[in-house]
């Protein structure tokens, strides 16, 4: 598969000693640069910190948008508006599974009215909890801009959604997953490959 | 993960295990943060239909599922049987049957006769709430006063309970005894002993006569509405004396707990079970029982009707 950056062919896959089969992509200071990057490129873009407000999306998006905050904020001396939003009400596949699943809370301190939404998710794939959210932000007000930041784009999207900011790109096979971590000093990004449960039958 | 509701109907808080109920409580949580919002809809249910089949009178619990399921973009329709074929002679399984045909997802039945929403859920394939059965169980009402004590206290364990009146025709005794007991909240049953069951040697409650010794010490006083359409009158001498030895005042509060909650299932027979209500104004939790109940139902038509 061809990769969107570059740079995706310098990936150092190291096999996890402790668990065959989990490949890590990337380790804790790389992903510290990523983060520190992407927070410039916020500001940027958006000619500073006015206005701005980050919304994680849960659940894995929530611990990202804090620490591009507390990024933005280390850069330009001033606090950031930071939230939560829990997509579960918006999803389109609720109807398909066979019991609804248990509601995360969403905490949004302030109105997105007038402000400059930065939506923050770990991995952005088919993009189905982008759109989720984009709707429910709708439904909270009315958002002056809304722009998308993720640490990893890892492609095969089912819908017209692309990222304003990208940690990395890094090209998958639909067998696969993505596992981010962000627990500090341990971050880590690896590629798992899903294990097909065989049927007894 | 997540533990769901274990049954696809809910006809009886008997059906409900504790972790069932806190997974109810929890969910209605989320749910009350979005009447606050200037768009209080979800689309969760969205193309999703439920009928409200009410045979019995009702304002605050068919509007209450009514704004519930319409915040989960459900489409509601009610169907008051005064207006409705049953007038005509239809019998209770071709009205259901017929709104099943028509197809209905969820239907939310109350109806003078115990047991008749369980009946009804073992013949039809969609889900079926109960909102009321005879003198059987209300488990939604049981739920929202749950809830509503839960938020008002912070706990359950250790609190002490009184339900006051006519135990003997209430559905919603009946359902909050098996909840609050369940839930580890001791109960103590008070009215005249013509308005009290005669066997309650099962259901883990103490019995008093006298409503000064009933209310000594409780966290939470549960007045039930006197159901005078139901001939409740034939069973105490005067509505009158019965105002002066069974109503909640503001003097027999102060016997109860500094802190004590005063709930009321609604709708209030004033000057009858609830005296000066203004008086003890933030002592009442009447209003948030209203709201919670809007959450509660929420919650319920999201777990049992969201998946699948």
């Amino acid at each position: 598969m061809n990769s969107i950056d570059p740079s995706d062919a310098s990936l150092p896959l190291r096999p996890d000693s402790s668990s065959p089969g989990r490949k890590i992509l990337l380790e804790s200071d790389q992903i510290e640069r990523m983060i520190r990057r992407m927070a410039h490129e916020i500001l940027e873009r958006n000619q500073g910190s006015c206005d701005l407000y980050l919304v994680g999306i849960l659940q894995g998006g929530g611990v990202l948008a804090k620490r591009l905050a507390e990024r933005i904020q280390a850069i330009e001396g001033k606090p950031v508006s930071l939230g939560t939003v829990d997509i579960t009400l918006y999803r389109d596949d609720l109807s398909t599974r066979a019991s609804p699943p248990f509601l995360k809370e969403s905490l949004l301190p302030e109105s997105v009215d007038h402000k400059k939404i930065i939506l923050v998710d770990d991995v952005l794939y088919t993009g189905r909890s982008v759109r989720c959210a984009l709707d429910l932000l709708m439904d909270l007000g009315r958002p002056t801009l809304v722009q998308l930041a993720v640490l990893i784009d890892r492609g095969h999207r089912e819908l017209p959604i692309r990222a304003d900011f990208v940690g990395k790109n890094i090209p998958t096979g639909r067998d696969e997953v993505v596992e981010v971590s962000l627990e500090p000093q341990k971050e880590t990004v690896a590629l798992l490959r899903r294990t097909i449960e065989k049927d007894p039958a | 993960m997540s533990d769901f509701l274990t049954s696809s109907h809910l006809l009886s808080v008997e059906d409900l295990t504790t972790d069932e109920m806190n997974g109810i409580f929890r969910t209605a949580d989320s749910f009350l943060d979005l009447s606050s919002r200037t768009v209080k809809k979800v689309p969760s249910l969205r193309g999703k239909t439920l009928v409200n089949l009410f045979y019995e009178p009702s304002t605050r619990t068919r509007t209450s599922f009514e704004i519930a399921a319409k915040r989960l973009s459900a489409d509601v329709i009610n169907i008051t049987t005064s207006q409705s074929s049953v007038v005509k002679g239809e019998s209770l399984l071709d009205t259901v049957r017929t709104i099943e045909a028509l197809g209905a997802d969820g239907v939310v039945i109350r109806h003078p006769s115990s047991g008749v929403p369980e009946w009804i859920s073992r013949r039809v394939g969609c889900h079926v709430i109960n909102a009321g059965d005879g003198l059987r169980e209300h488990p939604t009402q049981a739920l929202l006063d749950l809830y509503t004590i839960l938020k008002r206290k912070g706990r359950f364990e250790g609190l002490q309970v009184a339900i006051v009146g006519d135990i003997l025709h209430s559905r919603v005794a009946r359902s909050n005894i098996r909840a609050l007991t369940r839930m580890g909240v001791r109960v103590r049953l008070v009215g005249p002993p013509t308005l009290i069951p005669q066997d309650t040697k099962g259901w883990n409650v103490e019995v008093v006569h006298d409503l000064k010794e009933g209310v000594r010490d409780c966290d939470v006083v549960m007045a039930l509405r006197l159901q005078l359409e139901r001939a409740t009158a034939s069973f105490i001498p005067s509505l009158k004396e019965y105002a002066r030895l069974y109503g909640i005042s503001p003097g027999i509060l102060r016997i109860a707990k500094p802190d004590v909650l005063v709930l009321h299932p609604g709708p209030i027979n004033r000057g009858i079970e609830i005296q000066d209500e203004e008086s003890f104004h933030s002592h009442s939790g009447i209003l948030d029982q209203v709201h919670f109940g809007v959450g509660i139902r929420m919650a319920v038509l999201y777990l049992l009707m969201a998946g699948q």
